[in-house]
Formats: structure tokens, sequence, C-alpha cells
């Protein structure tokens, strides 16, 4: 199987505040995604209530974390690549 | 189903499978070694590899099952869409970037990369092979379900047809997925899925789906107590009736063919029948539809809107329709959706579908397919909380698919791509709603199988549309296949017989002993596409997540956040969540109905398993860390 890496990676300062982030932003994205469960699970009524326009809940909370997921990978990888910039001054990472 | 065949499809689909294994061939033999694969990868353009990821991602399941199980369930198969997508958050924010700082690149060097231990070999290739197992019979059952209505050819032929192609090329050449196929392939779906999608908005909403739709009956009838004694029709004779539950439904013949009709009860009292459709296994082994045997094509395809109110105003047709404007219609209409249900007639075994009227407002909340909120019992809430446990949990612990984040030289293009994937992806994932529900209320339906509605629904605008669509959703298939066959004969042949048994082979022993292990996975596969037809691929997937989810997240993220784990560790976590997962597979409702028994009788009350499988691994992951550790 073809599994090595492109190139080697050099040292990276900024892991362990990019590991931090990445446990923040998850633990967001895993709360809100957990609400919607919740809300399915024993709030269902609540979900078809008109939430935006004529739109019930349940159909833009749903498209609602799947644009999420998109801007907050976004901002993970916005801030991740600071960080390093910051850290490992012009190693390419 | 028996369907029209037309030659213009065939050749449209020939042409555009050729094309997309042809440029596979193509780019594969260019690309030979390891290093031309992954320079090309450093190549890229993250934008290009991104769509490629997506490309990867968007198998048979995403496109065949979600779309089908949105067109019969409505919203319950749209959490499957979010839940997928949800996954992709897990494997970018906790997994990925950590793993790619260990330095090593699969699921298995992974987790031997700080033990070096035989048991984790022996027990990762084990959990590759069963995943790679599971994620394949959907693509099998897609395969066959995409041949019925196009080739006109069986089920089983479909598939045997898939697993003969992705054998053949996996012994023979061997193909490699290359960035710029799965780019094209990702690019294409996405496209079309996009076409389909402005067709559908345009078209809106109607009460008469197509010219040639079945305009069913409806019969006033007399009722002593549960029992119909007569019925309003001139054409139509009563000949039986059965109760089921608290359903009845009475047997009715016209010109020789029997026919089941629902008993459905006014609120004044008086009494009617609703036409339903049915499948009769008769003692003698005949398959009669609607009575008749498949080739006089007396069952229909349905699925239709049974009052339609656009902008307060109940109308007959809604004209084009607005992204937005198109649920809030549908909110306001009234669909009727197709229930089953299975009793005994004398010998025969008989399978019904009748008309349940259902209003748009619950279609467009969880609850059609997957019994939540007030009414639900506990165990029907716990089998919703262990799906979407898994399919939040399961992208990132699926084996074959953190492989691409590593593809590309620098931690910033990884993950740009990998946002563009989940753009992408998403995206595609919000389309599936509208094809779904487009595909309900069209009227293209196959009560035989919930997979085709989404290129159903493209036949009902157009035979090109439909063909270039099953075309892409074929080679999509054949390339998750063989990318699969290839990962499963891999952890046989490489994982487990040469670094785990450690047989001196040759290079030449090597390769055989791999051709032959796909062989095998490949003859495999093909059975277990046949024995699972006709069961919504994308429920199949959301099981391979569940395995994967229990029997590799927990030792990943051990791996990764846990100084205190120990090899022996990770390999009993990897067997508990295995067995316990598989384990409640074959003990729940679903499977139960695959054995031909009542799925009352299942053991097990639910039908996914991540709520146990996965808190048992951890368990067991922790437990035996702590038993196991050295001492200082």
């Amino acid at each position: 199987m073809l599994h090595e890496p492109a190139v080697e990676i050099g040292a990276d300062y900024a892991s362990k505040k990019k590991t931090r982030l990445g446990i923040i932003l998850f633990t967001v994205y895993a709360s809100i995604y957990g609400l919607f469960v919740l809300l399915g699970l024993f709030y269902t009524d609540l979900l078809g209530l008109k939430a935006v326009g004529n739109v019930n809940l349940a159909v833009v909370y749903g498209i609602g974390l799947i644009l999420l997921a998109a801007i907050m990978g976004f901002i993970y990888s916005l801030i991740c690549s600071r960080m390093e910039d910051q850290m490992n001054g012009g190693t390419k990472v | 189903m028996i369907y029209e065949v037309s030659i213009w499809a065939i050749l449209i689909f020939l042409v555009f499978v050729a094309m997309v294994i042809g440029l596979s061939f193509y780019f594969g033999s260019r690309t030979k070694s390891a290093a031309s694969y992954y320079a090309a990868g450093g190549t890229i353009h993250w934008g290009v590899n991104g769509i490629a990821f997506a490309g990867d991602y968007l198998s048979a399941a995403s496109f065949l099952g979600i779309c089908g199980m949105i067109a019969y369930a409505g919203y319950d198969g749209f959490l499957y869409s979010i839940g997928y997508l949800a996954g992709w958050v897990v494997a970018l924010f906790l997994v990925a970037e950590p793993l790619k700082r260990l330095g090593k690149y699969t699921f298995t060097d992974a987790l031997d990369s700080k033990f070096n231990s035989r048991g984790i070999k022996l027990t990762a290739s084990l959990s590759t092979l069963i995943v790679s197992i599971f994620y394949l019979i959907p693509q099998m059952v897609g395969a066959g379900d995409l041949v019925v209505p196009l080739l006109g050819l069986p089920h089983w032929a479909g598939v045997l047809i898939v697993g003969a192609i992705v054998i053949y090329i996996v012994a023979t050449a061997g193909m490699t997925s290359t960035t710029y196929v799965q780019f094209i392939k990702g690019g294409l779906l996405i496209t079309f899925s996009v076409i389909l999608t402005i067709y559908i908005l345009r078209n809106g909403f109607t009460l008469n789906p197509s010219d040639d739709y079945r305009q069913f009956a409806s019969i006033e009838a007399q009722v002593e107590g549960n029992e119909v004694v007569s019925i309003e029709s001139e054409d139509y004779e009563l000949i039986g009736q059965q109760q089921t539950g608290n359903q009845t439904f009475v047997k009715l013949s016209k010109e020789n063919y029997e026919t089941w009709f629902k008993l459905e009860q006014n609120d004044d009292g008086s009494a009617y029948l609703t036409e339903a459709l049915n499948i009769t296994n008769t003692a003698s082994g005949e398959k009669l539809y609607n009575g008749a045997p498949k080739t006089e094509r007396r069952f229909y395809q349905v699925g239709h809107l049974k009052s339609i109110v656009h902008k307060g105003e109940e109308v007959e047709s809604s004209g084009p329709l607005g992204p937005f404007e198109f649920f809030s219609t549908l909110e306001e209409s009234e669909v009727v959706i197709f229930n089953k249900s299975i009793f005994d007639d004398g010998e025969d075994r008989v399978t019904v579908f009748y008309q349940q009227p259902t209003k748009g407002s619950d279609i467009l909340k969880p609850g059609l397919m997957l019994k939540v909120g007030k009414n639900a019992k506990l165990w029907d809430k716990v089998n919703f909380f262990s799906l979407m446990l898994a399919l939040f949990l399961g992208t990132s612990a699926l084996p074959h698919i953190l492989i691409r984040y590593y593809t590309v030289p620098s931690q910033r293009a990884a993950r740009k791509s990998t946002i563009v994937a989940i753009v992408a992806i998403g995206f595609f994932y919000i389309l599936t709603l509208y094809m779904g529900l487009g595909a309900m209320v069209n009227g293209v339906n196959d009560l035989e199988s919930s997979n085709m509605s989404g290129p159903l629904l493209a036949k009902s605008f157009g035979i090109g549309l439909f063909s270039i669509i099953s075309a892409i959703a074929f080679a999509t298939v054949l390339g998750t296949v063989s990318g699969l066959i290839v990962a499963s004969s891999g952890a046989i042949a490489h994982d487990f017989v040469d670094k785990y048994l450690k047989v001196e082979m040759t290079d030449k022993q090597k390769v055989r002993a791999g051709k032959f292990a796909a062989f095998g996975v490949g003859i495999f596969a093909i059975i277990l596409g046949i024995i699972f037809k006709g069961m919504n691929v994308s429920f199949l997937v959301g099981l391979a997540f569940a395995v994967a989810a229990s029997a590799n997240l927990p030792s990943i993220l051990a791996v990764i956040f846990w100084k205190k784990t120990t090899a022996k560790g990770i390999a009993s976590s990897i067997v508990v969540g295995i067995l316990s997962a598989v384990t409640i597979i074959l003990l729940s409702p679903s499977m139960f109905e695959r054995y031909g028994l009542p799925k009352a009788d299942a053991i097990i009350p639910f039908d996914n398993p991540a709520i146990i499988s996965m808190p048992l691994a951890v368990i067991a992951l922790i437990v035996v860390s702590l038993l196991t550790q050295k001492k200082k």
C-alpha cells in the first residue's frame, strides 16, 4: 500500500496549540450537534415549528449544521495557519 | 419491477463508464510508483484535491442511499446526510493532524507506531477487513439496483458484473484511484445533482406526476363489525380479507387479477377501500406482482401528492418554486407515501404496500422511519441516539478515509483541501434533500428497492440525464469497490499473512497472495451483495460506520490523547468493539427480517449498535491498559 508522506515534515512548534484549538472547536460543534440530537429525541414538535420564513426548524437546523461545519473548518484552518506562521517562523510545515 | 430498456440509455451509460474506467487506467499507468503517486498529490492544487476528497467519500451510499431514504422516509433520511458531514468535523479537528504528526499514515501503522505489537497488527488488520466488508455490502447492493432499470437485468446480475469487473481489474492491472479520476467523478456527481435539483425546482409540485401514473382506485364498502360484507363496484369482486394488527386488508379480483386494498373508515362510520400494491410469494414458489408475474408489468412506480397548498391556496400545480418555497409549500401540502405490511394469506406470504397520506409538516421533521418524540419507546430513542452517534464518530474511524489527508505536502494545503471537501460534500448533501423529496412526490419510487429514487427521478426528466447519472453512480461504485477490495486483500495478505504470521514469501508470492485474497474477498462481496438485496444502502453504510466507530475510534483517540494506553489495551478494545457491534447487528430487528423471521422476535430491540459497542470498547481499552501498565 502507498502510505508514505509526500514530503518530510519539519518541526511544528504550533502543534500543542493547534491540538487545543481542535478540541475546543470540536466541543463547540459536538454540543450544537448534541442539542440537535436531543431536540430530535425529545422535542420533535419543536423541530416542526417555523424558524426562518416558512421553513421549519428541522430543515434550518440540519442545513445549518452542514454550513457550520464548513464555517468552523474555515476558521480552524485560518487560526492554525496564523499560529504556524507565528511560532514556526518561516518554516513551512 | 420491470422497466422499459432504452438502447440510447445503455449506449450513453457504456460510453460514460468506459470513459471513467479508461481514465483510471490511463492515470493509473502513469503513476506506478508510490513516489509519483504522492508527487502528483504534492503538485496538485488544494482545490482539485478537495473535490477529489469528495469524489472519494461520496460513494453509492450517498447518492443512491440517502436520496432513496429521503424519498421513502422524508427528513429521517436527511439525518444521514447531517451525520455523515458532521463526521468530517471530528476528522478535521481531532484526528487528522495529530495522526499526521505521529508520522504514520494508515490506521494500523498509526495504532502500532508506539508499540510494534503483534496483537495490534492482528486486530487492526481484522478490523480493516471487517469494516471494509461492511462497507462493501452496500456498494454491491447499489450496483445490483443500478442495472435493473438501466439494462433490464436482474439484481444479482448487476452484483455479479461489478464483482467480476473489479476482481479482474484488481487481479490483473490494479486500479489506482488517482486524484484526477476522483476529482472528475466528484465534480460530475455534484454538477449533475445540481442539474437534477434545478429540474425539480423548475417543475415544482403537481398532483399528477405523469400521464401514465397509476390512478389508484377507491371503492366504497359496507362493513359489519370488522368484516367487509360488500363493495360498491361493478369491476371488482370481493374474495378475501386479512386482519393484521389494527389494519384490515381486503382481497379483490378484477379480470382474474387479485389485488389487495386497505380498509379505511370515515369519521361518520362509512368505509371505503384504497388500492394497494402487493407482492405475493405463493406456496408453489411463484412470485406475483399485483396478482401477475413480473413480466406483465402490473407493479407500478409510486409516490404522489394528495393536496398542494401554495401561497395559502389549494392548487393542482405549484409552478416553478424557489429553494425555500419548495420546503414551505411541501410543509403545507399532503403527500401519499407507501407503508409496508406483511401477512400470510392461506399458504401465501403477502407483502402489501398501502397508501399512507402524510402531512408535509411530518415529512420535514424526524419521525417517519425512526420513532422519536413523545410516543416513542425507550428502545426507539436508544436506536436514534445510537445512529446519530455512529454517524458522527464513524467517518474518522474508517480506515480508507484519512489516507487522502496525507497526499498533500503541507498541513496547510491538507486543511484547505479538507475544507473544500466539506463544502463540496455539504453542498451535495443539501441537494440530497431536494432530490429525495422530489423523488417522493414525482411518482418514481420502486417499492422493491429504495436505492434507485435518485436515478429514477432523473429518468422522469429525460433518458439522457438518467443514463449519465446512472453511469456516474456505477463508476463510483466500481471505484469504491476496487479500493475496498485492495484494502481488505492488503489486510489479509500484507498485514496478516506477511506481518503477523511472518510467512516467508518472495515479492512474486506476495503479489500472488494479494491477488488470491482479492479474489476471495470479491467472491464474498458478490454473495453478500445478493443476500442483502432490497436493503437501503445508506442504512447498511450506517452499520459500517457503527462498526468502525466502535472498533477503531477509541484506540485512535487513546493513542493520540492518553499516555497510559498499552498495546494490549488497544488490541482488546478493537476486539470488543468489533465483536459487540457485529453481534448486536446480527441480532437486530432488520437482520431478523433478513432471516425471514418477525422483526418483533429480534433478541436486540434496536438496529444501530454504537451506543452499546462504543462504550464497551472504551471500557475494555481503559481497564486492560491500566492492568497491563509496565512497572516503572
